[in-house]
């Protein structure tokens, strides 16, 4: 989905660790029985497939959100996507039925590959979150694989790791990092029962964006879907804390927030806008309904609200917000219908983590566009009006006001949002 | 997209094959978020050096005129202490000196004036005060022997009032009723536009009349018809 | 050369509110349709959002959003005799600068014409006899469609526009509330009205005290979050009184970029091309049809737009000059009244009362574009003209839109000295005092009271300016004079302490001082063919795929603003060729 490729840079260093480790403990991760369900005669590119089929595998496409990552230009699923790493560039395969794509492929193959990393040419970066894909039933892989020999191929000759840098261009290296993170087994649940888990763990992938990571990329399972930094975003906690998770929302709110968008309080931009418009919005109202039961269900972080700060230290700020934010994001904080964020109750607004509430301040951003939903209005970008400091003053004011509470927000985190994203610097004025 | 079939090509098309065309050409909605660099607001910071009113005449012939339509008194600084004066310089530098937005082309015919019913020009504004700055200029030393700048405030106000009347002329060159009006414009755009544009200092024309600023929402206040709300004003851009 | 591009089902001209609702349409039928707009694109969050938007200097005094002179004006005389001048500088043409149009910097008034403003001739005839309706100067002709035809058509663009109103009649029966004299609506605003703020508190108790109807104007300022029938979001307006050559940084001002262009963008079977001004349209040899339109790009290069259908829906005047410029029908003659090009310009007869009051606080700031109170007792053909030297009216209105410093500084007492400091002594007294009556008046076209192209002067791409020739119909000044001493009447009941009544119809026509920017006329619409350029589906009588939209198409102005009824006729048209051109080209209407 979308949020790896944010992702896929940072992964790309496990390469260093698992160049030294790839050896015999890869037996495990690479044993492949799992994929004896599926035929190792017949190519993607001469399958013919089941009408039925190719509609469910539409579905499970859909959860998995394959084009986001494998569309760049080129037609859809024909890759070219580029991931950025500080180890070189990382570009996304053509999943097309073409030769230059994985036409030659057997279902097999195709099995190997999405649920256990292990592809054409080797193995792939766990940027292809194989980690999440794992879970797919071989049902849901046989549908997808039907659907996946409807796309209409395109010859799309793509050197993945062209761009990457020696040793990170070694595509075994990655058996060491399946070797200390890779669990090989399917899901361990009841995927019709579980329907909500097997969802967010499987094709969803939530966790790849909202659990936070090691140092070596992997998710942290015991902090598992409690926020995580993506670096230029940051995906909060989604679990059932009622301070910064979903707990204090109605399933409801959540499910319709994932299908169009927005519950009328927050509203997904930068890379959840992303998420709900190529992927979520397409689910099932009773596919939505079973992860909001399951978020709501999950245990969360230990975070409770601290007092708010003192009202004297928030006036600055709180002529800042009726000036400048309140037009769109309410007097009251109360947002702005569907369009813009409300601030109350929004527990996004509380993270620990502000890059997303400086990133919007500097950049601006735009909010999804789904089809119950189309708007996918602007934010506006502040940073030639006001200071880090002033910036820092407002997300005070918003973050401790109408029932907010939060830690005060460090101005050297807005400076660096500022540098980091290239933002310009306050206009200057007559004194 | 069945009635796209129904259309039939009308009329006399040719037959030729389209030719690619580079144009402006826009599908999808734009994901850019930036400000459009066009649309940022220019606040215009003066310096000290003077682009249009070079000659220290002028200047002072500016800042007489200025501070006698907008003196000092108990309700707050003169034009020129709210730098009136600079701002008419920027203003005169950029696009409103230039007369950009104006249709200039000649001739200008003999009945123009009385059929729009307001002078017209094809001059620049700044044109139009370099040639009225003169002529005023001319006109006071000619009636006192002195310079506009050096005449006693009711004498100054004489000729101002004069002017507005249309009873004082000062030459074939110049339109003095209309000269008369864009400095009267132009000290007030700079006495109450936002202070970003170098004039209105401390805001200090918008406390004279109590008008809030660059303010965008008065919901909290709408409901308190015929009430003084005593709202400070607020520039565009805040100071840091 | 021109060089030319690949051929579209449907080509647009001029991306305002015409324009954006017929590509809606359009679209959403499966044509695909190019956009041609002289603007640059603007949008809310990215060009005028709300931090940028209240700079009074920036889009009010030098009016950034609009087209300037410079690139878009007209040349005008009163009289056939006198030789025409060119508008210099900004008056009463407003047009849109970017993509959008006009309908990007507006001011959001939400008005439907009245079932009158539809039928001048016929109803006159029938109430006062022919004499009334043809007293040798005035032309007046009938629209072609009723508002009761075009009632379904006005809902879907208040749906589309999210509208803030409080009807006075549903379905014939009278609310007790909003406008008593308005036509009959299938449904009451898809919003609620905006607040009353103090002036209109101190008309509305006046008005009511004097037996006289006020009622909220509907404004395309919105009260409250919205979503309309295309499923686009708007904000609720916060009152912050910039709007009226302004954008709207809060999504709260209906406009193309607000309502429509979230939608339309995205849809794959549209493009716009901006920075391109059509100059011309193209005919096919049989003289039956037009082929496409040729425009000139940023880069100075000529190039031709084909397409099946053409669609004219740009300003009034453009609308007017392609047509002349192009050669395509008759162009109006007015020593023989024979010709439809340019025919019937109308404009607005405006009269009023400024007001100033004693230790109130009117407090101007809070506003919205469009937001006031009005009185139709005075409007159309509300009250008996049996004795009357006129026929019309106008909507004698309050409004509560904005306390812009440098505009008001004008609005002093009678009396007042202008500069020094009994001036900023009058203005830090009155500013937050002063209040205006405004009569929109209606505009009856007249015999001579037309459109050509210039025979002197020409625009940055060599084509001839469009000429305008026109003075009030003395009917139109006589209504003027007597809405003014309505508004007088009015003003002294609402305890103003100064009064100063005005009449911009007691001194010729110009159009150098903005009395009212509603120009209208040009490609009248009707039901007969030697007296309307287009069909009351606004196809061109001569030109069966041809389509001209807008202001341009009204025979006769009413006392309202225009937009709304430019929304109705719009949807109107691109319903007519959605369902009913496209599967069988050629006149809707036979004429």
């Amino acid at each position: 989905m979308a949020n790896w490729k944010a992702i896929g840079g940072s992964v790309a260093v496990v390469a260093a660790v698992a160049a030294a480790g790839a050896g015999w403990w890869a037996y495990d991760t690479l044993e492949t029985s799992r994929s004896d369900v599926a035929d190792d005669r017949v190519t993607l590119a001469d399958f013919k497939a089941d009408p039925e089929a190719v509609a469910r595998g539409e579905y499970v496409m859909r959860t998995g959100d394959c084009a986001a990552c494998h569309t760049k230009g080129m037609g859809d699923f024909a890759g070219g996507y580029e991931i950025a790493t500080p180890f070189g560039v990382l570009v996304s395969s053509n999943i097309t039925p073409d030769a230059t794509g994985i036409g030659a492929m057997t279902e097999r193959d195709f099995f190997n590959a999405l649920r256990q990393g292990i592809g054409q040419h080797g193995l792939l970066y766990p940027a292809m979150p194989y980690t999440a894909y794992k879970n797919l039933t071989d049902g849901d892989m046989h549908d997808l694989w039907a659907y996946m020999s409807t796309v209409p191929p395109v010859r799309n000759d793509i050197d993945e790791t062209a761009g990457m840098r020696f040793p990170f261009n070694i595509r075994l290296a990655m058996a060491g990092w399946d070797m200390l993170f890779f669990e090989n087994t399917g899901f361990d649940g009841d995927p019709v029962a579980d329907r909500g888990r097997y969802i967010v763990d499987g094709g969803g992938h939530c966790s790849a964006c909202h659990s936070p990571r090691n140092l070596l990329s992997a998710e942290v399972s015991s902090k598992y879907l409690q926020g995580g930094s993506l670096g230029t975003s940051y995906a909060p906690e989604i679990t059932s804390n009622e301070y910064l998770g979903v707990g204090g929302q109605s399933v409801e709110s959540i499910a319709q927030y994932l299908r169009t968008g927005t519950d009328g309080v927050a509203v997904a931009a930068g890379p959840m806008a992303e998420a709900v418009e190529h992927s979520l919005q397409y689910l099932s109202d009773e596919d939505l309904t079973a992860m909001a039961t399951y978020l709501k269900s999950v245990p969360g972080s230990d975070a409770v609200a601290p007092p708010p700060l003192a009202a004297d230290s928030l006036k600055q700020g709180a002529l800042e917000y009726e000036i400048s934010c309140s037009a769109c994001h309410g007097p009251r904080g109360e947002g702005m219908g569907l369009l813009a964020p409300a601030f109350a109750g929004n527990a996004a607004m509380l993270a620990p983590d502000i890059t997303n509430l400086s990133h919007a301040l500097m950049v601006g951003g735009r909010a999804s566009s789904t089809h119950e939903n189309p708007t996918g209005a602007g934010m506006p970008s502040f940073a030639w009006k006001y200071t880090d400091a002033q910036m820092a003053e407002i997300l005070d004011y918003v973050r401790n006001s109408w029932g907010n509470a939060a830690p005060p927000v460090k101005v050297e985190d807005i400076a660096k949002m500022r540098a980091d994203s290239g933002a310009r610097d306050k206009l200057s004025i007559p004194q | 997209m069945n009635r796209r079939g129904a259309l039939f090509s009308l009329g006399a098309m040719a037959a030729a094959a389209a030719t690619p065309v580079r144009a402006l050409e826009m599908k999808g909605y734009p994901t850019d978020m930036s400000m459009d660099p066009a649309f940022l607001p220019r606040p215009a910071i003066h310096g000290g050096s003077f682009q249009v009113l070079t000659a220290d005449i002028d200047r002072r012939t500016v800042t007489a005129v200025f501070d006698r339509l907008i003196p000092a008194d108990d309700l707050g600084a003169s034009a020129s202490e709210a730098g009136c004066v600079e701002f008419l310089d920027m203003q005169l530098a950029g696009p409103f000196g230039e007369g950009a937005s104006l249709y200039r082309k000649g001739p200008k015919l003999p009945n123009e004036d009385e059929l729009a019913q307001t002078p017209q020009f094809i001059e620049t504004p700044r044109e139009r005060y370099a040639t009225g700055l003169a002529a005023l200029e001319a006109f006071a030393q000619k009636t006192e022997g002195a310079s506009f700048a050096d005449l006693p405030e009711p004498r100054q106000d004489a000729i101002l009032k004069g002017m507005e009347d249309g009873t004082v002329d000062l030459g074939p060159d110049v339109n003095t009723k209309a000269f008369f009006e864009l400095m009267l414009i132009n000290v007030r755009e700079g006495y109450f536009s936002d202070p970003i544009y170098g004039g209105n200092k401390d805001m200090v024309g918008w406390k004279m009349i109590g008008f809030p600023g660059a303010r965008y929402d008065y919901r909290l206040y709408a409901d308190r018809t015929g009430e003084d709300l005593g709202l400070e004003p607020v520039s565009l851009i805040p100071r840091d | 050369m021109t060089t030319k591009r690949q051929k579209a089902d449907v080509v647009i001209v001029g991306l305002g509110w015409s324009g954006a609702l017929m590509a809606e349409e359009l679209t959403r039928a499966g044509l695909n349709v190019v956009a041609i707009d002289r603007g640059a694109w603007t949008d809310t969050s990215t060009h005028t959002p709300p931090s940028v938007d209240p700079d009074e200097l920036r889009w009010s005094q030098r009016k950034e959003l609009l087209s300037p002179p410079r690139d878009n004006t007209a040349t005008f005389r009163n009289t056939l005799d006198q030789t025409a001048i060119p508008t210099r500088n900004w008056g009463v043409f407003e047009l849109g600068g970017g993509v959008g149009g006009a309908g990007f910097h507006w001011a959001g008034m939400g008005w439907r014409f009245s079932p009158w403003d539809f039928e001048v001739r016929k109803q006159t005839i029938e109430r006062y006899g022919l004499a009334k309706a043809e007293d040798g100067e005035l032309q007046l002709q009938d629209w072609g469609v009723t508002y009761d035809e075009l009632e379904p058509f006005y809902d879907r663009w208040e749906r589309i526009a999210g509208v803030s109103g409080r009807a006075g009649v549903i379905k014939g029966e009278k609310t007790g509330v909003g406008n008593p004299f308005e036509g009959s609506r299938s449904r009451d605003y898809p919003t609620p009205a905006l607040k009353t703020l103090r002036a209109m508190e101190l008309f509305n108790d006046a008005t009511n005290r004097m037996g006289l109807n006020p009622f909220t104007i509907p404004t395309a300022n919105l009260s409250e979050p919205y979503v309309n029938p295309l499923g686009v979001s708007m904000g609720a307006c916060s009152y912050c009184g910039f709007c009226l050559y302004f954008g709207c940084g809060n999504f709260s001002k209906s406009s193309p970029q607000a309502c429509i262009f979230p939608v339309l963008m995205r849809r794959p079977n549209f493009t716009v091309l901006t920075k391109s001004c059509v100059t011309r349209l193209t005919k096919a040899n049989d003289g039956k049809t037009v082929t496409g339109a040729v425009y000139v790009d940023e880069q100075g290069n000529e190039v031709e737009q084909p397409a099946d259908i053409v669609i004219l829906t740009a300003f009034m005047m453009d609308n007017t000059r392609i047509l002349l410029h192009s050669g395509i029908s008759k162009p109006y003659d007015p020593r023989d009244q024979t010709g439809v090009v340019g025919r019937n310009f109308t404009f607005q007869t405006v009269s009023g009362t400024d007001m100033w009051f004693e230790d109130d606080n009117i407090n101007p700031f809070i506003g919205a574009g469009a937001l006031g109170s009005q009185i139709d007792d005075y409007n159309g053909d509300n009250f008996d003209h049996s004795d009357l030297d006129f026929i019309g009216g106008a909507g004698i209105l309050t409004l509560s839109r904005d306390g812009l410093p440098i505009a008001k500084a004008n609005a002093l007492p009678p009396g007042t000295q202008r500069w020094g400091s009994e001036f900023k002594k009058s203005y830090a007294k009155y500013y937050r005092n002063y209040a205006t009556i405004f009569n929109q008046g209606c505009s009856m076209p007249t015999k001579t009271g037309y459109m050509d192209l210039d025979p002197n002067f020409k625009d940055k791409f060599g084509v001839p300016l469009l000429r305008l020739t026109y003075d009030y119909a003395q009917s139109d000044r006589n209504m003027a004079k007597f809405t003014m001493d309505r508004s007088l009447e009015i003003a002294r009941e609402m305890g103003a302490s100064h009064v100063n009544g005005f009449n911009f119809a007691d001194k010729p026509f110009t159009t150098a001082i903005v009395a009212s920017d509603h120009v209208i006329g040009g490609v009248p619409m009707g039901a007969d063919r030697p007296t309307s350029a287009v069909n009351p589906y606004l196809q061109s009588w001569d030109c069966h795929n041809l389509f001209v939209v807008g202001a341009s198409a009204f025979p006769t102005n009413a006392g309202y603003n225009p937009t709304g009824t430019v929304g109705a006729l719009a949807i109107r048209t691109a319903r007519a060729i959605a369902d009913t051109y496209v599967k069988n080209p050629g006149a809707l209407v036979e004429g």
